[in-house]
This record gives C-alpha cells, sequence and structure tokens, in this order.
C-alpha cells in the first residue's frame, strides 16, 4: 500500500535523525587510518642516528610514476651518514607525482623509506610539493646522534650494511 | 475605527516586528533545514560560524551581499527586478491575519497580538494574497529569457492553480465549523479542541496542497535541478536571489501560521487566558512541527513526475477536498456546528 510505504520512509529518515553521524568534525576530529595505509614517506634512521638509506636509488628505479630523485654521495669516517658505502645526499618526492603505490618501500634494500599515516599534504605552490631528503627524515631517536657523525676508522667496512642496528 | 495617532503607531510597531520576524525568521529557517536534513542524512551540518553554526545566516547573507548581481542582456530588465519584489510581498503581507494571542492590555489600552487578525474575510485574505505570489514566480521565469526560466515558471504557475483548489477547499472545514472567516474566531472557537481531531482529511489536503503552493519537495517541480536547472530563478544572483530564497522560506513560515492556526488551535494552549505572552510561544512550537514536517518529507520523498503530479492534483486531491467540504457541512447541519 501507498500510505503504509510512504510511512516506512518517513519512519526510516526519522530514524537516521538519532544515529551517530559518518562524518567528523575534521580538523579536530581526524580519521583513523588503517595500520597499512599509505601516506606519505619517512625516510627512517637506525637507533644511534645513522640513516637507513644507502642512496641506491633503487626506489626511484621502481617509482611507476617517476616522483622519486635520489643523488648519492660517498660516506667517510670523519662525516658518516650511513652505515653503506653511500648514503643519499639528495633525496627529493615529487608529492604531485607520487600515486602512493607503495612500490618503492617494496624495493628499499634497507626498509628505509616506509609509507606512513599522515595524508595532510596540501600546498598552495607546485614547487611546496617537493618533499626534500630534509622534511622526510625521521628525527633521531633518543640516545642517537645527529648525522653526519664521526666514527672510528673502520667501524664500517662493508659497502652493503648488514641490516641490523649498529653499535 | 478612527486613525488617531497612537492606532499608527501601534500598527507601525507590530508591522515592524512582524517584519524583523519574518527576516531572522527565514535565516534561521534556512539554518533549521540544513541542520535538520544533516541529522537525517546522518551528517553534522553546519556548526562552524559561531556557537552550533547560529551565525551560519549571517555568514551567507554576507556572502550573497558581496555576489556579483547579474543580469541577462536579452531580459526584460524592469520586470526582472520587479519579480523577487513580487514575489516576497505577498510571503511577508500574508502574516498580518494570523492573530499571534489574545488580547493584552497595556497602559490601558486594548492591543491584540496580531495586525489584522480580526478581518472578518481573514481566510479569503489569505487565499488572494497567496494566490499573488504565483505573479512573481511566472513574471520571474518570463522575464529571465531562459528557456529553462520560462518551462520553470509556468509549470510552477500550473502547479499553485491546480493545487490552490484542493487547498482552499481544505479551509473551508474550519470555516465551517468555527463559522466564521476571521482568523481570531476560528482560533478561539479550538479553544475545546482543535480542527484536526474533525478534520484529519482536511489537515492532510491542506499540508500535501501547501507543500505544492510554496514549491518544496517532493512537488519542487519548478525548480526540479535535474531537468531545469534552478528553474525560474536560474538567471537570479546575488540579493535579487535571496530575495527569491526569503520569499520561499518565508511562505513555507506563512503556511506554517495558518496550518496551525487553522487545524492545531493557534496560540491556544494550557494557561494562555492567564499568561497571555504564552500565546505566541504555543504558536511557534506549532509552527516550528509543521515546519519540521515539511523539512521531513523534503528529506525522504523524491521529486514526483510532472503529469503524475497533475493527475494527483485533480484526480485525487480536488474530489476528497470536495467529499471532505461535504461531509463536514453535513456534520455541522446534524450537530449544529
Amino acid at each position: 500500500m501507498f500510505a503504509v510505504e510512504l510511512a516506512r520512509g518517513m519512519w526510516t529518515t526519522f530514524r537516521s535523525m538519532f544515529e551517530r553521524p559518518v562524518t567528523y568534525q575534521y580538523p579536530e576530529v581526524k580519521r583513523p587510518v588503517r595500520e597499512r595505509f599509505r601516506g606519505r614517506h619517512a625516510l627512517k634512521r637506525y637507533e644511534n642516528g645513522l640513516e637507513k638509506c644507502i642512496g641506491c636509488a633503487l626506489c626511484a628505479a621502481a617509482c611507476p610514476a617517476d616522483a622519486i630523485f635520489v643523488e648519492a654521495s660517498e660516506n667517510t669516517d670523519a662525516a658518516r651518514y650511513s652505515p653503506g658505502e653511500r648514503y643519499a645526499s639528495t633525496y627529493e618526492i615529487n608529492m604531485l607525482r607520487c600515486i602512493f603505490c607503495g612500490y618503492c618501500e617494496d624495493a628499499c634494500p634497507t626498509e628505509a623509506i616506509v609509507l606512513e599515516h599522515n595524508y595532510e599534504l596540501s600546498f598552495t605552490l607546485r614547487r611546496q610539493a617537493l618533499y626534500t631528503r630534509e622534511m622526510l627524515l625521521d628525527p633521531v631517536a633518543a640516545g642517537g646522534q645527529p648525522t653526519p657523525m664521526a666514527v672510528p676508522p673502520g667501524a664500517f667496512p662493508r659497502s652493503i650494511p648488514v641490516m641490523q642496528n649498529p653499535d | 475605527m478612527t486613525l488617531d495617532w497612537l492606532t499608527l503607531a501601534e500598527w507601525t510597531i507590530k508591522s515592524l516586528i512582524l517584519i524583523v520576524l519574518l527576516i531572522t525568521g527565514f535565516a534561521y529557517l534556512t539554518l533549521f533545514e540544513r541542520r535538520v536534513l544533516a541529522r537525517m542524512q546522518v551528517r553534522i551540518g553546519p556548526n562552524r560560524a559561531g556557537p552550533f553554526g547560529i551565525l551560519q545566516p549571517v555568514a551567507d547573507g554576507v556572502k550573497l551581499i558581496f555576489k556579483e548581481e547579474l543580469i541577462p542582456d536579452k531580459a526584460d530588465k524592469v520586470v526582472f527586478v520587479l519579480a523577487p519584489v513580487i514575489t516576497l510581498i505577498p510571503a511577508l503581507i500574508i502574516l498580518a491575519v494570523i492573530p499571534f494571542g489574545p488580547t493584552v492590555q497595556i497602559g490601558g489600552r486594548e492591543v491584540a497580538m496580531g495586525i489584522a487578525d480580526d478581518l472578518d474575510v481573514g481566510v479569503l485574505y489569505i487565499m488572494a494574497v497567496a494566490s499573488v505570489a504565483v505573479y512573481g514566480i511566472t513574471l520571474a521565469g518570463w522575464s529571465s529569457n531562459n528557456k529553462y526560466a520560462l518551462l520553470g515558471g509556468l509549470r510552477s504557475s500550473a502547479q499553485m492553480v491546480s493545487y490552490e483548489i484542493a487547498l482552499g477547499l481544505s479551509f473551508i472545514g474550519p470555516i465551517l465549523l468555527a463559522n466564521s472567516m476571521s482568523m481570531r474566531t476560528i482560533v478561539e472557537s479550538q479553544q475545546g479542541w482543535w480542527f484536526i481531531l474533525v478534520q484529519p482529511i482536511g489537515f492532510l489536503i491542506f499540508v500535501i496542497a501547501t507543500v505544492a503552493e510554496v514549491n518544496r519537495a517532493p512537488f519542487d517541480m519548478p525548480e526540479a535541478e535535474q531537468e531545469l536547472a534552478a528553474g525560474y530563478h536560474v538567471e537570479y544572483s546575488g540579493m535579487k536571489f535571496a530575495l527569491m530564497f526569503m520569499a520561499e522560506y518565508d511562505k513555507m513560515i506563512a503556511v506554517a501560521a495558518i496550518g496551525a492556526s487553522l487545524f492545531l488551535g493557534g496560540y491556544w494552549g494550557p494557561w494562555v487566558d492567564q499568561v497571555p505572552l504564552l500565546g505566541p510561544l504555543y504558536l511557534f512550537l506549532k509552527v516550528m512541527a509543521i515546519l519540521f514536517l515539511m523539512i521531513w518529507m523534503r528529506a525522504t520523498l523524491p521529486r514526483l513526475r510532472y503529469d503524475r503530479l497533475m493527475a494527483f492534483g485533480w484526480k485525487v486531491m480536488l474530489p476528497l477536498a470536495l467529499v471532505n467540504v461535504v461531509f463536514t457541512a453535513g456534520l455541522v447541519l446534524v450537530i449544529g456546528g
């Protein structure tokens, strides 16, 4: 019957008035993301402060959107950035190109690049879309030293580091 | 009535109160509608401007004032500018016959709460003024020189003319029961029981016909976005658009007040005869209830197809209203009012 259907429709909308809103009061209340959500990238460090990235540019090779640019330089024992032979002296991700596929994460041999949960990537100029090494690097953990650090000669002999926390 | 300066001052003050009431009422009705619609769609709704969003209408108003006023090159400019005014004025003056409360003594002077609330052709006045509003909409559609606006305006007038008959017939029930066309007498004769109790079908016809009359969903045919862009006000912008908008919402308030007075006992409620100021409060609550019902219907029902809308108006509403009139007349004849 038409009238019954009408009443059912009206009841449905009335009932939904007392449901919890599905929208969020955005800047104050943020929608929680899933554990494996792929947001802004972060460059990780070891516990003593050395950068995990060894500047191999495999992430740039894996990137389907060609969003990553890496330039590597040699480490020395007087100014050491990473435990390997080289480190990324320039590391830029163009967020206008990045499609957040996470292939860079998969390609990284040292697990240096990780896509994290920050999705608030707005900018007003195209240049601001260029995230540099300094912006992406995680802060030094407590008890670590900032890079570049001076280390005793011969402490890091391998060109490809063992993937564990150095002493 | 002799027109001394005191009477003139009283009328001026009452008119000012009414106009200010309607302007703020329009502003806050938009907010009320947006909040209620948002809740029904399981959203939060506008709550940024001021606490609970109470400054949202102010923000909307400021935005509209600073918008560019656009008059199409090929439009009939005089009519184009005049049309929003013709639409708005009836919506504003229709409330003059609504009694807002019982007569009170202010400084030894009898002051009725209402401007022409004891007009002995009050209901006729409502019908007459409500019909003028359709001119504004038709003229707006015509003068825009735009096919969508023209179609919207024509549909609107056809729809309003069709539903006005059912609306007028639904007024007859309360008139017969109160044996008067004065709004004050109709309200006062509902002291014992509201007319909705003996006129449930009349009230139903009234609600449906008024929703069609003020062009609101599910009868918002003239504004049908999908087929007519925005209907008759497609070419309007800035404050002229705001006037159109204001007319629509003030008409909603007006018909809600008429419905409350005719069927829900107007300002009557417990203890009104002791505390006269309760009268406007009761009327306000009843008007809010009807407005909520209209917003609720908008949130629920999809738009009717135009031919079905016309068929419904002529083949269902009109016979039903006629039967209701005959039934009420018989009831009054047998029981004696």
